[in-house]
């Protein structure tokens, strides 16, 4: 489903942020990325969804690969993907509802059938009682729920989370984590970036360790 | 209905609402478009309005020959056979003094004038109706003067000319001014979709990141410029009209002195409808502009 063989990128200035890194991960796999600040977690979460590029190697996600993919099929390689960002990149000029209204937005859902589906993901994510608030006035822990929510809203084969967890207090991130769980207990194939090893090692899932851009065996 | 169908009458619908949002900014902006596009407008009313005059007068020019006071019956017979055998005379028609005296007698203004008079001082007087061109008339005109018992040869239609002429400078004036303007337009749609990029670049790299195209977040800021465009060009229709309205009270009341019944026409509909549509074009060209300008850095992953 995701497979990287012998992935480099570097950025300009001569920064290589990843080495030789192949792996591959299969469908419905729960697996986690650690490793310390600046070791490549969100650069290999990146490439993904072809925010960033491989410099060398080969990126696949189901099949296409990410190096030579046009531009314009991009934003449809990324429907199929959840994405929850380090920094949430949520919306505060509208409402709950509508942030996750936004990913139905240009898949060219029927209003109400739109509607429909956004309260089903707010409704797993525990938030459709704030539906109508502004996610200013929400709890961080809320916060992520409701990024989790606009990234599982079209329902997509594949979540990418990096650092679902930082900013959050104990229990939230238990909370998120199960949250994930559950999502991966339906088919979904999940993959988190985190430097939280307690965390990871209470779901005892597949680990991947990154250390200075390259995959610790 | 399609999906595609939806997608536009959604964008459509949500910039109408951006645009109702903030309707200070949006008053603003249609009201520089409005007025931007006012003044070639009026412009342009005004030549057509006097175009149509002199078209009536210059397209059918007349000629007066007013004869001597000797000039008798037999000489009328025989110069109304001239007449009519010359080339580029069209129709003759031949108005005595006492014809002439009861016209005026007619007009309201001239009624008293001429009760007030003696005897009858108008002269005897043919009128030639031509279909020529200005070089057959005046190639005519050393031929009728040379006419025995002729007083005196009138051109009715060479102030028409003359002002036609000067409409051609006016149309000249007023494309260059349109031309300057239709810049100021793009100008103004340019930036207020600059401006409208800024305030949802948030928004916009949320899209793109999720899998929004980049016609999808392209095509709401084209609505903008289109809408904001339509909405500049019903402002200066409204402008005009309204100035129209108020300039036509003054020109009736002067116009009556001239015992003429003229007075500004508007635009047709075919007219309004060409320059909604040019408008439109306009803000479109500024969005496309600003979008290929400003989205590019926004989005350059």
């Amino acid at each position: 489903m995701i497979s990287f063989s012998q992935v480099r990128k570097s950025y300009r200035g001569g920064h290589e942020a990843l080495a030789e890194l192949s792996f591959s991960i299969e469908s419905g796999e729960l697996v986690f990325v650690t490793g310390r600040s600046g070791a490549g977690k969100s650069t290999l979460l990146k490439l993904i969804p072809a925010i960033e590029r491989p410099t060398s190697g080969t990126v696949l996600v189901n099949g296409q690969n990410i190096g030579s993919m046009r531009r314009p099929a991009i934003p449809y390689l990324r429907r199929n993907l959840g994405l929850i960002f380090q920094d949430q990149k949520l919306l505060y000029d509208r409402s709950v509802f509508e942030n996750v209204m936004l990913p139905l937005a240009f898949t060219g859902h029927a209003r109400k059938e739109a509607a429909r589906r956004a309260r089903a993901a707010l409704d797993k994510v525990g938030l459709l009682a704030r539906e109508k608030a502004n996610p200013i006035t929400l709890s961080g822990g809320e916060q992520q729920r409701l990024c989790i929510a606009r990234a599982v809203v079209n329902r997509p084969g594949i979540l990418l989370a990096d650092e679902p967890t930082a900013s959050l207090d104990s229990a939230s991130a238990t909370e998120v984590m199960d949250m994930f769980r559950s999502f991966n207990q339906v088919g979904v194939t999940v993959l988190i970036a985190t430097h939280d090893e307690a965390l990871v090692q209470r779901l005892n899932p597949r680990v991947l360790t990154l250390k200075q851009g390259r995959l610790e065996p | 209905m399609s999906a595609w169908l939806r997608q536009h009458w959604q964008t459509f619908s949500l910039t109408l609402a951006r645009l109702a949002a903030n309707p200070v900014a949006t008053l603003l902006n249609v009201t520089v478009i409005g007025v931007a596009l006012a003044l070639p407008l009026g412009g342009y009313l005004l030549l057509q309005n006097l175009a149509g005059v002199t078209r009536q007068v210059a397209g059918n020019p007349q000629i007066s020959l007013f004869l001597t006071r000797e000039a008798g019956k037999a000489d009328i017979a025989a110069l109304e056979a001239r007449l009519k055998q010359m080339p580029g005379v069209r129709a003759v028609r031949f108005i005595s003094r006492e014809q002439a005296l009861e016209g005026l007698k007619r007009s309201e203004n001239m009624a008293d004038v001429i009760a007030a008079l003696q005897s009858n001082p108008l002269p005897d007087a043919f009128v030639l109706e031509t279909g020529g061109s200005t070089a057959e008339l005046e190639a005519l005109e050393p031929v009728l003067k040379a006419l025995p018992k002729i007083a005196h040869v009138q051109f009715d239609s060479t102030w028409a000319k003359r002002l036609e002429s000067l409409l051609a400078l006016g149309r000249t004036a007023v494309s260059m001014l349109a031309a300057l303007l239709a810049f100021g337009l793009v100008a103004v749609t340019f930036n207020t979709i600059r401006l409208q990029i800024l305030t949802q670049q948030d928004e916009i790299e949320v899209s793109s990141l999720i899998g929004a195209t980049d016609g999808f977040i392209r095509r709401p800021f084209f609505y903008l410029g289109v809408i904001l465009g339509g909405l500049g060009a019903l402002a200066a229709l409204a402008i005009v009209y309204l100035c129209m309205l108020i300039l036509n009270r003054s020109i009736l009341e002067l116009a009556r002195f001239y015992g003429s019944d003229f007075r500004l026409d508007f635009f047709g509909f075919p007219d309004c409808l060409a320059v909604l549509a040019f408008a439109a074009v306009l803000g479109w060209l500024g969005a496309y502009m600003s979008v290929s300008r400003h989205l590019a850095n926004t989005q350059s992953r």
